[in-house]
């Protein structure tokens, strides 16, 4: 069967992790994993330039992590389980991270988790949307 | 003979497992939904079992994009506990079942799936959120565990078809055991959830009921669900449900719903749950 990634691209404000991308951000994706230890975590807190020189990333990738900016890593080939090691390492949780991809604050982020979360209507399709 | 005797459905939410290592969860936040486990773990003492087979995915914990299995099987005598990057949970290491493990792997290879094999592998918050919530805080976990971990995180992931078809196959796998064993199948993950994104926070639940329905009277016609729809209707991390597929292709045609709890949210998630056991004919 051939893949059909592209039906993916009309579900607004979503990003699906196809294996195209995870090649994109294999050595990014690479890096998330090496911060399973906290020798590695210590090491990369130390001196975050160094540490993502020892990775063969595109610059932009680094940069994306030097400015924890988790939707330009995710543009970039990232995957959230992935980027998890970073936000972890720095004692953040899943529901803060994920806000910062959103135009809420975190507050009215979890507010809205709290009323039920968000609804799909008006989130099924880009084009519904006048997006594309 | 072994022979399965229940199937359990939850999700797996990193944060109910941080909840449980950190004595939260009578916080007015998790109270609601940890009450809603206590008829389960009332329900899996009273009717043991000797080994849990648990379907659940990796979350870039073992598995990077180095190796990634579509499906695979544990067969080692243990399993220890990841570092998601926060250092491992304080919870006790998991015993397998290697020959029961080992069986089943050998087994479902000879049935044409290819199932990658583990003698090593460390499980991490998809497998051991579960246990926690079934088993709460033991010395020692209940049962021993046979893992089978399946790609859900990298698209494409396996078709519907394909996990129910494997839970058919597993099964009458583990009835071809010469061992008198009772088995039960866990498919976790789910219910809706986004964790990325301007969509992330997306919840549905009447979607999430209605899978539920469909798993439990008609599975038959739920396996031709195409991803698509579970990553609009459900989120984009909604599409681990296709593991609860699994779970249910193990129970036979007709099925008994013992228990079903829906709470939302567990931090980004809608959290299911459904205790199934095989209707005999």
């Amino acid at each position: 069967m051939k893949p059909n990634f592209e039906q993916y691209k009309d579900i607004p404000g979503t990003t699906i992790y196809t294996i195209e991308l995870a090649r994109k951000g294999f050595q990014l994706n690479e890096f998330c994993m090496s911060l399973r230890t906290q020798e590695n975590r210590e090491r990369f807190h130390a001196d975050e330039h160094a540490y993502l020189d020892e990775w063969d990333m595109t610059e932009e990738q680094k940069q994306a992590v030097l400015d924890r900016d988790f939707q330009r890593m995710i543009d970039l080939g990232g995957n959230v389980y992935f980027l998890s090691k970073i936000f972890a390492a720095e004692g953040m949780s899943y529901v803060q991270a994920v806000s910062t991809m959103t135009d809420q604050t975190l507050e009215e982020y979890q507010a809205m988790m709290l009323a039920g979360g968000r609804s799909p209507d008006g989130w099924r399709s880009k084009k519904e949307r006048g997006e594309a | 003979m072994a022979k399965i005797v229940a199937g359990i459905s939850t999700s797996h939410v990193p944060a109910v497992g941080h909840a449980v290592d950190s004595g939260r969860t009578q916080d007015e936040y998790w109270k609601p939904m940890f009450d809603g486990y206590e008829f389960s773990k009332q329900w899996v003492k009273d009717n043991p079992a000797d080994v849990d087979i648990i379907v659940y995915n990796d979350h870039a914990s073992y598995f990077g994009m180095d190796i990634m299995p579509t499906f695979a099987m544990g067969i080692a005598e243990k399993y220890n506990i990841c570092d998601e990057g926060y250092g491992p949970r304080p919870i006790p290491v998991v015993e397998g079942h290697a020959e029961l493990g080992t069986h089943l792997a050998a087994s479902l290879i000879l049935d044409d799936f290819d199932m990658t094999v583990l003698n090593k592998l460390d499980v991490d918050h998809g497998l051991t959120v579960p246990l926690s919530l079934m088993y709460g805080t033991p010395d020692k976990w209940p049962t021993k565990v046979i893992p089978l971990p399946v790609n859900v995180v990298m698209n494409p992931q396996p078709s519907g078809e394909r996990c129910l078809a494997l839970g058919k196959a597993i099964r009458d796998a583990v009835e071809n055991f010469d061992g008198d064993l009772k088995v039960r199948i866990w498919g976790t993950g789910g219910m809706s959830h986004q964790i990325q994104g301007a969509r992330a926070g997306l919840i549905n639940l009447p979607w999430d009921i209605q899978f539920m329905d469909d798993l439990v009277n008609d599975p038959e016609t739920l396996q031709y669900k195409p991803h698509l729809e579970f990553m609009i209707e459900a989120g984009s991390e909604g599409v681990e449900l296709i593991m609860w597929l699994i779970m249910r292709g193990a129970l036979g045609d007709k099925v008994n719903e013992v228990y079903r709890f829906n709470h939302v949210p567990a931090s980004n998630t809608s959290v299911g749950h459904l205790i199934l056991t095989p209707k005999e004919d």
